[in-house]
């Protein structure tokens, strides 16, 4: 059976306030603590009034900009009502017909390298709920630390087509984020969140379309969670098209959770009337209009955003558009800890390698941010000047990079790079003089006469040991060179 | 256009506000219900041709707060008036998520 996956995404995201959306209570991620992070507002007492966070509007606006949305000059708040432990006034304070942000995009790279333009319908402003904690027994518990707290949610269009575009359009929705200092995306935390829509187009042999019954599979908090549940759903519609034969509109959407201990979805209880949220505007809130100054304002603290950077570094630096992306991903942090390495050293590929293999190994295995990496960049780049100034090798450098490591980081200085180069004879003698010099000592030594004789006689693997006899005279040269210089002088077939 | 408010319309707002009405109160609530709605529905003799909609009551727009703390409840007084706690947590029965 030929077919086309087809899927959108909605992600939520939590913003990086002090406060809630509409009360100056704490916006933190707290669970040790439940309901120690509420007020009247926060609770919904009666009296109770919210007013808009202007540090979570502008943040809002920020992500609507980045992904190349319309900002709406005029945007209000609506009531979607409906009963939820969770949701303490039984509605949640979101925008319905006319949401903050609309009609955007976000380009991703996919598999096949093939940029892909993944349309953004819209991205809005709205209140978190609570949360809910089922661990068996009679009762659930409510924690309410995280009701009120600011959400963008953002709904794109049904572009993409596979498990695998889901999850690039997911990372790089999480970097450019990340780069917007808008949200921390700790999925673990809950900070980025997604419901999938999916459906497929299955294509008849005789050349006709049919989409089958739209699934929504909401609340999964990983990316691995949100391709598996693609990559299963897919399957399981398929068998169930061939079954039923069922198309869009013949059942109502399903809606399904996800099991990812098991990894299938399940259907969940279909809430009665779900859809039926009797939006109606907020009285309690004023619209918020918006002019062209202001935006203009906000579009300046936008910064270079990851795309942007990564044709940039690629561009300045001849670097592959694997390695640029390789940087990019790591965040702002490493993306600048590897510009001034590129830039002191002054070869963007050495850089690259180092940052790439060398740093981000360290990093991992000492579980270190770039901001506690004990080698500064301008240290690591002076290093690697020395390696593309062809006075050290790539081996040498690498020796004092591990030895750097050992030290306190007060003394990781060019300073202490120069004493580690001397003490360990790290410096290739270049000069040639001295090289011939060593070389003469080496021939001269009856012992390595049936070595020379060897060599001469064309076998050439006899010269290794010849070249480790210079390099102990030398204390530091390049053996490629000692070889080369070494082969000239016995001569030979 | 005339509202015709049914019987059914009414059990069906009531389900959605959680309120229990029995055969009664469903004719009750339909009759008035039905009589409020015929009265708003007086404003649709007023020609609202050519006139922006208006999104809220009163003619103010950005009304913003900056984001800096406030004090909050201590927990014990959040939990107060929750029929059911721990000392830690709201207590409701228990919530399925699987159907």
């Amino acid at each position: 059976m030929k077919y086309t996956t087809i899927i959108g995404l909605e992600v939520h995201v939590q913003l990086l306030t002090r406060t809630k959306l509409f009360s100056g209570c704490v916006n933190r991620f707290n669970p040790d603590a439940p309901n120690s992070q509420t007020d009247p507002v926060t609770l919904g007492l009666p009296g109770s009034l919210p007013v808009m966070n202007a540090e979570a509007f502008r943040l809002a606006v920020k992500v609507g900009m980045a992904l190349n949305c319309e900002i709406a000059r005029f945007t209000k708040w609506d009531r979607k009502q409906y009963y939820y432990p969770d949701l303490p006034k039984a509605y949640q304070i979101s925008q319905y017909d006319l949401p903050l942000c609309s009609d955007g995009f976000l380009d991703i790279t996919n598999a096949e390298g093939e940029t892909r333009r993944i349309g953004i319908i819209r991205a809005h402003l709205e209140e978190d709920a609570g949360k809910n904690l089922h661990e068996g027994g009679s009762d659930s518990k409510v924690d309410l630390n995280r009701a009120g707290t600011p959400l963008v949610e953002i709904v794109s269009q049904p572009d993409l087509r596979s498990a695998a575009e889901a999850k690039q359009y997911l990372e790089e929705l999480k970097l450019l984020l990340t780069y917007l200092a808008v949200s921390d995306c700790n999925m673990q935390e809950g900070s980025l969140r997604c419901d999938v829509n999916i459906n497929l187009h299955v294509h008849t042999d005789d050349g006709h379309n049919i989409p089958t019954p739209i699934v929504e599979v909401k609340n999964l908090n990983s990316f691995r969670g949100v391709e598996m549940a693609c990559e299963y759903e897919t399957k399981r519609q398929i068998e169930d098209f061939q079954k039923t034969g069922q198309r869009l509109g013949d059942v109502p959407k399903q809606t399904r959770g996800w099991d990812l201990a098991r990894g299938v979805s399940y259907p969940l209880r279909s809430k009665e009337e779900a859809s039926d949220y009797r939006y109606f505007p907020d009285p309690d809130l004023a619209p918020v209009t918006v002019t062209g100054e202001w935006l203009d304002e906000v579009r300046e603290t936008l910064g270079e955003l990851p795309a942007a950077r990564r044709d940039r570094l690629g561009d300045a630096w001849q670097l592959s558009q694997y390695d640029a992306s390789v940087i990019i991903t790591q965040g702002q942090d490493v993306a600048d800890y590897y510009e001034t390495v590129a830039q002191t050293c002054g070869d963007g590929k050495q850089a690259a390698n180092w940052v790439t293999q060398d740093v981000l190994r360290e990093l991992n295995e000492r579980k270190l941010s770039i901001a506690q990496f004990p080698i500064p960049a301008t240290v690591l780049g002076n290093l690697l000047n020395r390696v593309v100034a062809g006075e050290m090798t790539v081996k040498g450098a690498r020796e004092v990079f591990t030895t750097l490591l050992e030290l306190p980081a007060d003394q990781v200085t060019d300073a202490t790079v120069e004493q580690i180069i001397t003490d360990k004879g790290l410096l290739l003698v270049t000069d040639t003089g001295e090289v011939d010099k060593a070389i003469d000592l080496v021939l001269a030594d009856p012992k390595h006469e049936k070595a020379i004789a060897d060599v001469r006689g064309g076998k050439q693997q006899a010269v290794g040991p010849l070249i480790g006899n210079v390099m102990k005279h030398l204390k530091g040269a390049d053996p490629k060179a000692v070889r080369t210089r070494l082969l000239e002088r016995i001569g030979g077939a | 256009m005339s509202v015709q408010l049914s019987r059914d319309d009414v059990a069906k707002v009531a389900l959605l506000s959680r309120l229990k009405l029995d055969d009664g109160e469903l004719d009750r609530m339909t009759e008035q219900l039905g009589a409020i709605l015929g009265y708003v529905e007086r404003l649709s003799e007023v020609d609202t041709e050519g006139i922006e909609p208006m999104a809220h009551a009163v003619e103010r727009t950005n009304v913003f707060r900056a984001d800096v703390e406030t004090p909050m409840l201590p927990r014990e007084a959040a939990l107060s008036n929750a029929p059911k706690t721990d000392g830690q947590y709201f207590l409701v029965p228990q919530i399925f998520d699987a159907g």
